[in-house]
């Protein structure tokens, strides 16, 4: 038994032992933070399987973000219902219904998965046979970039989109106002300081993680994302406020990224293949697109998570 | 007309709309005007594309240039063709009618601002469907429409939206892990390449069954129609008629895909009657809740539900285990026909319903009486697609009643042909109350004025599901091109 198994083992029982405490509990605060363990195992299972681009999405949005976006609706129901909305009065049958309906799904995908061909490349081969017509060396980024980019360029436009439903529902007369809640931090408080210190390391590690996403693991969305959670801190730790909705400028910093990418989609149309980039120029599109887009994004994620306007403003 | 195919046709029915739609979001004031442009265009787009595939048969390009399966193909054929056709004839009629309500006013507003980008999003989401080739395209297209969808239910409450989100997010990840079992079972996403490479073995069929449960969920069919009644029947009138004409045919498109194109050889008897048989209950218990709801546009919605049992009686009128049959491809058509004509005619009578509510503040039957007087031109489209939903000549519904029922008899299958029957008789009852009541009596009531362009909207687009029912040869021919092979032999 070697210690890679021990390992793996031990993860997958960890794995499913999160989970279940997860959707077991009573307690709803408990699940959630069951829930970003759980997030943060996943991430760790994908870099087992070699997978560290899902990885790193899975840390910053499964595990991160996701959790950011529950432990606020946690403390809004709190608020709301008082007893942070668990409900113990679940009813019986409904629960064991979806219990048996989760157990035979699973069952039959576990029968499936184990009569699948063992081993079987998939589109492997044919992807490192052209990455080097792609523009980059990141068989990720080539996918998603260049050899899939019509399925990209579209879920940038669901993000914004996503967006768009959680603004349709401001109340009517808080429209055009400043997303979020007041947030209050001491000037001299440990998140006023990590404010300020921890931005600059943020912003370099972004700028990082798009540029090597080219030829490493990284890219657009995993970047976006630290670039939100840098924006989060300052916003939290009191330092700026979010902008309000209305502001022009803001709309544009929304779309640009996905803009930039849907331009040079229709203008490689003119040229003769939608979204299709020439080999000489590839890289540098792509990566005109992806510092395009990580702006993009980390504006769509931070907003998504500031909400609706806050009263009074 | 080979100068048709040099034209990016198909990369701009889904790329104009995205433009638009990030457009819409920095145009501010003005994005309620994009459709002006928009619009013609994108007709124009439509109708190139019905001449490009009625004169060279079905299209295929790749996008990038990247060939399938490294890239993403999209394609259209006769089916394609007739669905970008329709969504772009309902679109920008819906848009000029939903301009009052989310363009006139002078200053920004919540639903102003929102509804424009989820518009131009769903159109481009819906034409991904429809000229989508490849299986997990069409699962990023099904989340851009759901999420475009959800929010404009909550423009109409919130509770109905999100009883919607979780049903829909639930069929999202069936059909997604099934999704991930054909790619690891085949290695392609393509519909073509998939429907040779793949054997009807357990993880394919396991993947078909949690695809077409995932995509059942956001078609509402009997029993996963719960979502839809509430937030159909409360969303603002433009919304409702664009999710009953046009976004729950769009999963239904997905099912068509999969069980006629992707893999024809796993339709088993269990299966094509169970569809079928659900079908049969959304038929019969969607009409008799919709005769006992209060409010016209309930009454509208639950009919959707009803409608939409139609749909899946294409499979077993199709017969999975004998295609060759010459009914098949008949009973095909039909239900095909449903989906147009429904489209059309449920687009009006919910923007019918809308101008009723403009005029008398409220949709309850019995407070309505005699404002057929008062609005007859709104009334006349009320009626006009209210015939084609019943399925009474000349109307489209008519055709694709007469074609699945004439299928059924051939195929001895007198079950679905009696169903049919009952849903006819329950729609006329169901659509006579509202009609009874809109011609009561002899007073003409008071009305908040209601312009006349706009109600030459439901009008226009009842005429046209009454047309596709005189003039059914050019659609049931276009309809041929590219007939998924299994139903070749039927054409004979």
């Amino acid at each position: 038994m070697t210690a890679a198994f021990v390992f793996d083992a031990m993860l997958c029982l960890l794995l499913v032992g999160t989970a279940v405490s997860a959707v077991a509990g009573r307690d709803l605060f408990a699940s959630i933070a069951f829930f970003v363990t759980y997030g943060i195992l996943i991430g760790l299972a994908w870099l087992r399987l070699g997978a560290v681009d899902v990885a790193l999405a899975e840390a910053a949005i499964g595990a991160g973000l996701t959790g950011v976006l529950l432990i606020g609706a946690w403390s809004m129901l709190q608020r709301r219902c008082g007893d942070g909305g668990n409900d113990p009065a679940m009813p019986v049958l409904p629960k064991l219904a979806a219990a048996a309906v989760s157990v035979t799904v699973t069952g039959m995908l576990a029968l499936a998965v184990l009569a699948l061909p063992v081993g079987a490349p998939g589109l492997v081969p044919l992807v490192t046979e052209n990455l080097s017509e792609s523009g980059v060396g990141n068989p990720v980024t080539a996918v998603l970039l260049n050899f899939r980019a019509y399925d990209t360029l579209m879920e940038s436009i669901v993000l914004l989109i996503a967006l768009v439903a959680v603004w349709a529902l401001t109340p009517k007369e808080l429209w055009g106002g400043v997303p979020g809640l007041r947030q209050h931090a001491r000037p001299d408080g440990v998140l006023a300081t990590f404010g300020r210190l921890l931005p600059p390391l943020g912003l370099v590690v972004a700028v990082y993680v798009v540029w090597a996403g080219s030829e490493m693991p990284g890219g657009a969305f995993q970047a976006g994302t630290i670039l939100a959670a840098v924006w989060l801190l300052v916003v939290m730790a009191g330092i700026a406020e979010e902008p309000r909705m209305s502001s022009r400028l803001l709309r544009l910093a929304l779309v640009v990224g996905p803009a930039v990418f849907l331009g040079v989609g229709l203008v490689g149309a003119a040229f003769g293949s939608f979204l299709g980039l020439p080999v000489d120029f590839a890289k540098a599109l792509i990566l005109a697109i992806e510092f395009a887009l990580t702006f993009s994004i980390a504006v769509t994620l931070a907003l998504l998570v500031a909400g609706t306007p806050r009263e009074g403003t | 007309m080979g100068a048709l195919l040099t034209l990016p046709l198909l990369e701009l029915t889904v790329g104009l709309p995205l433009a638009a739609t990030l457009l819409a979001i920095v145009s501010g004031r003005f994005s309620s005007g994009l459709v002006l442009g928009i619009g013609p265009a994108m007709l124009a787009l439509a109708v190139l594309l019905c001449l490009a595939v009625g004169s060279h048969g079905p299209l295929e390009v790749a996008v990038g240039g990247w060939a399938v399966p490294l890239g993403i193909a999209l394609g259209a054929d006769g089916l394609s063709a007739v669905f970008v056709m329709t969504g772009a004839i309902i679109m920008p009629a819906v848009a000029l009618f939903a301009r009052r309500a989310f363009g006139s006013d002078p200053a920004e507003t919540t639903q102003s601002f929102t509804f424009w980008p989820l518009f131009f999003a769903m159109w481009a989401a819906l034409n991904a469907i429809f000229v989508g080739r490849d299986l997990f395209n069409f699962y990023v297209a099904l989340e851009l429409l759901t999420l475009t969808a959800v929010a404009m239910v909550a423009y109409g409450g919130t509770a109905a939206a999100l009883r919607y989100m979780i049903f829909a997010l639930m069929g999202s990840l069936a059909y997604m892990t099934g999704v991930a079992l054909l790619y690891a079972s085949a290695a392609t996403l393509d519909i073509g390449l998939l429907s040779e490479a793949i054997e009807p073995d357990r993880a394919v069929v396991l993947a078909g069954g949690l695809m077409t449960a995932g995509l059942l969920a956001k078609t509402a069919l009997f029993p996963l129609h719960a979502w839809l009644p509430p937030a159909h029947g409360n969303a603002p009138a433009p919304a409702s008629a664009l999710l009953s004409a046009l976004v729950v045919k769009a999963s239904f498109f997905i099912i068509v895909r999969i069980w006629f194109h992707v893999m024809p050889d796993a339709q088993s008897p269990w299966l094509v009657q169970t569809l079928g048989l659900l079908g049969a209950c959304a038929v019969i218990y969607g009409s008799l809740l919709a005769i006992r709801q209060g409010r016209l546009k309930l009454v509208i919605a639950y009919s959707t539900v009803a409608q939409i049992g139609y749909l899946f009686f294409i499979f077993p009128l199709a017969d999975g285990s004998a295609f060759a049959l010459p009914w098949a491809a008949g009973a095909w058509t039909g239900g095909i026909f449903h989906a147009l004509s429904h489209a059309f005619a449920k687009a009006a009578l919910f923007l019918a319903a809308g101008l009723i509510i403009e005029a008398l503040g409220h949709d309850r039957i019995a407070d309505m009486k005699g404002i057929a007087r008062a609005l007859p031109m709104t009334m006349a489209a009320f009626g006009l697609a209210a015939l084609s939903i019943m399925g009474l000549p000349p109307s489209g519904g008519f055709m694709a009643k007469y074609l699945m029922l004439t299928s059924a008899l051939a195929g001895g299958q007198i079950f679905y042909a009696l169903v049919m029957i009952a849903g006819g008789l329950l729609a006329v009852i169901y659509l006579f109350r509202p009609l009874n009541a809109a011609f009561a009596g002899s007073h003409v009531p008071e009305i908040a004025p209601v312009p006349k362009a706009r109600q030459t909207i439901p009008l226009a687009l009842a005429l046209i599901a009454t047309i596709i029912g005189l003039a059914s040869s050019i659609p049931y021919q276009f309809l041929q091109i590219g007939l998924p092979e299994v139903l070749e032999g039927g054409t004979e």
